[in-house]
């Protein structure tokens, strides 16, 4: 295994149970206990339901399983922790024939999406997975594959960013990639990066944007849980085959990709893309849907937990969200009415729809995994901005948590509720666990 | 123009009178036995053949960076691979990369390294003007030791570019494929040979094509081909190709002309005629000669 994982000796053992109960995801599952990181398969149990099927595995590996399912054409990676556990659970599926995917072993992830941008413009379905610095060495690549509108999926097992290099989970990689033209989905935990792989794929193909389908790194790449999978020719069919408008491999229809557009075009170009951009949270509404039919699990552009009556709400996305719903449900216990909206789609960000299920709420607790150095973080810049569009004034507190990997712990999701009931708020932006 | 010479870029492009890459990508191009697809690299030839509304290229391109025309074709190669396969795609095409020396030597050397290393079914074209013409002529680790450029320009303390050129060749050949050779715009029936045995070869493959910028080097628009025939009769731009690492020269002469008469016939050298430059002309002429003794030594090896 690589050198980068928490390392058993680090933690004593009172101290590992904590820190995986500070990122368990669903307080209704058992947890299965992470002895390795990588694929550890605890058992596969059938259900009485043939759709579905129970089964242990890190994020990492779900995400790999769900890529397995829907199987691409070519997928074009270069290792980086936490990202790992994807890219070598695929290689397994490709070394037992389990795949017919053609895998790129490049020698960057400057080249791995070149390649990808290659290969999804010749027409074939494309992935790949990157987290951290490698995220941010793709940055110029990452506009050219949403301008040239090609369907690439790529799974980001999200991380800091150096200096000081650091390789735990934090969103500061995804956040800097949120201007690029790209849809992105947060995922809570293993369930949810295999079924927004899914549901990644087929949204990029049907609107023709590339998709970040973001897991937290570590805390979800990392961490082995129970989720159920479908059979792998549901997946097929809900997904279906991969149809390009264009192809570089058309030789009859000869296209020219990426052309020079000048002042009297290149403008056009870029209002049209993001007009595209417009309808994107429809079309990942229908396909939720239609993947809720297959497998019961609802998924929207957001989750409303214990919102309809809530006078104080955290918004937050990621892994966090299993211990703040265990909170949310603890003080609902006391009498107190606290809520939780955990964001799934980020890009392009369904402001009005959150806005909506804020109207009588009190106060808001933005928590982030990441700094926008000299302003405010991007969660709460989106919000602020909606909140002021319709009309609404809110106390909003800004609080930025766990960067690097740095612990969150229930009774911190308790304290900012309680803060928020006694209205403790202001401007400055407040940072937990420091 | 000629229908067939047109086939793959037609004309209607916006490269300078004068200029030799459209010849070098019609005749390579020319020789491909197979429908070919395109990936450029940013640069000139990219700019003056896809000017939206309007594209040159005839058969599929596509333009992603500047860096990553190497890492684009290996996506587009294995996308054919495994899409022939299944019946989505023609089972024979040519796949081609043309880069100029900015875009090979400097900013996509890791990408070309990491293509050739994988060992890609594709040919990699450099056509060499020895510096960012495109940008306006900024010098490149392909710009000859001497020359003048306007981030190496000639001045009280300076008689231009200081160090010499990158040996590419060396380079590719150190990726053990199969088939690389150097050849010039002025020698096109070399060029042709060497394009067909390329298409002919199994894995990645590389042609280092020499090509004069009008505009950069500064000579009048009607002299190219000369300018360019200069360069092998100087040995500054010898003809030869590394086959499974075995070294062929394929032009030579006993009596190699005066390097000057290459270097006369173009303003970035001007400034080396004069009397306080005569070392540096001096050192120009003995890396040549070097560089041709290396290269003669190699094909005994």
């Amino acid at each position: 295994m690589c050198s980068c994982l928490p390392s058993q000796s680090d933690y004593n053992e009172e101290k590992l149970i904590i820190r995986f109960e500070t990122t368990r995801l669903d307080s209704r599952r058992p947890l299965v206990e992470a002895r390795q990181a990588n694929v550890i398969r605890i058992y596969e149990n059938i259900l009485n339901n043939s759709n579905k099927k129970r089964i242990a595995l890190s994020g990492g590996a779900a995400a790999a399983e769900a890529l397995k399912q829907l199987e691409p054409d070519v997928m074009a990676v270069y290792p980086i922790t936490p990202q790992t556990t994807i890219i070598e659970t695929f290689a397994k599926f490709k070394a037992d024939g389990e795949v017919a995917t053609e895998v790129i072993e490049v020698e960057s992830e400057h080249s791995a999406i070149s390649a990808c941008v290659g290969s999804s413009a010749a027409g074939a379905r494309t992935v790949t997975a990157t987290s951290s610095q490698g995220l941010a060495l793709m940055n110029e690549i990452l506009y050219i594959a949403s301008g040239m509108r090609l369907p690439i999926l790529m799974i980001v097992s999200s991380r800091a960013l150096s200096a000081p290099l650091n390789i735990h989970g934090d969103h500061s990689d995804v956040m800097g990639a949120r201007d690029t033209g790209w849809i992105q989905i947060f995922s809570e935990n293993a369930q949810e990066i295999y079924d927004n792989t899914i549901i990644g794929m087929k949204l990029a193909e049907k609107v023709r944007f590339p998709v970040m389908a973001i897991m937290d790194g570590f805390n979800t790449s990392h961490c082995v849980e129970n989720l159920e999978i479908l059979p792998i020719e549901k997946v097929r069919e809900f997904v279906g085959e991969f149809v390009p408008e264009q192809s570089l491999l058309d030789i009859e229809n000869p296209v020219t990709f990426g052309p020079v557009a000048l002042q009297n075009s290149y403008f056009e170009f870029k209002v049209n893309q993001e007009e595209a951009m417009d309808d994107v949270a429809n079309e990942y509404l229908k396909i939720a849907k239609e993947f809720e039919k297959l497998t019961g699990r609802k998924k929207d552009i957001f989750e409303a937990y214990q919102i309809e009556d809530a006078e104080q709400v955290i918004i937050l996305a990621g892994s966090t969200a299993g211990t703040a719903k265990d909170v949310v449900d603890n003080m609902r216990g006391q009498g107190k009415k606290v809520g939780l909206i955990k964001i799934n789609l980020f890009r392009p960000f369904p402001r009005k729809e959150i806005i909506e299920a804020l109207k009588n709420v009190q106060s808001i607790a933005v928590m982030e995994r990441a700094i926008s150095s000299g302003t405010y973080p991007p969660f709460y810049q989106d919000i602020m901005t909606g909140l002021f569009q319709f009309g609404e004034k809110k106390n909003m507190q800004s609080i930025i948590y766990s960067l690097g990997g740095c612990d969150i712990f229930a009774k911190d999701i308790e304290q900012i509720f309680n803060d928020l009931i006694a209205n403790k708020i202001s401007n400055e932006i407040k940072y937990i666990g420091i | 123009m000629n229908k067939e010479l047109t086939k793959n870029f037609a004309s209607g492009h916006s490269a300078c009178a004068g200029c030799a890459f459209p010849t070098i990508v019609r005749t390579i191009l020319g020789e491909s036995p197979d429908p070919v697809v395109i990936s450029n690299a940013t640069g000139c030839l990219e700019v003056t053949s896809t000017l939206y509304p309007y594209s040159a290229w005839k058969t599929p391109y596509i333009h992603s960076a500047f860096e990553n025309a190497s890492a684009t074709i290996s996506g587009v190669e294995r996308a054919h691979k495994i899409l022939s396969k299944k019946g989505k795609a023609a089972k024979k095409i040519k796949f081609v990369v043309f880069g100029g020396d900015g875009s090979t030597y400097d900013i996509g050397l890791q990408s070309l390294s990491g293509a050739l290393e994988r060992g890609h079914d594709f040919l990699y074209v450099v056509y060499d003007n020895g510096g960012y013409m495109n940008t306006g002529n900024q010098r490149s680790s392909a710009t000859p030791y001497g020359a003048a450029t306007e981030t190496t320009p000639t001045g009280k303390e300076s008689f231009g570019k200081v160090e010499m050129r990158k040996n590419m060749m060396e380079i590719v050949n150190a990726h053990h494929i199969k088939y690389a050779a150097q050849a010039n715009v002025a020698y096109l029936s070399d060029l042709k040979k060497k394009a067909k045995k390329a298409f002919e070869t199994d894995g990645p493959v590389f042609l280092s094509v020499f090509s004069p910028c009008t505009n950069n080097w500064k000579f009048p628009t009607s002299q190219y081909v000369n300018i360019a025939k200069l360069a092998t009769e100087t040995n500054f731009w010898p003809l030869y190709e590394i086959e499974d690492g075995k070294y062929k020269i394929n032009w030579a002469t006993e009596k190699p002309k005066e390097l000057e008469e290459f270097l006369k016939t173009q303003g970035r050298f001007k400034h080396l005629f004069s009397e306080k430059n005569a070392p540096v002309l001096a050192e120009m002429k003995k890396i040549v000669k070097d560089e041709w003794q290396s290269l003669v030594n190699k094909t005994e090896e």
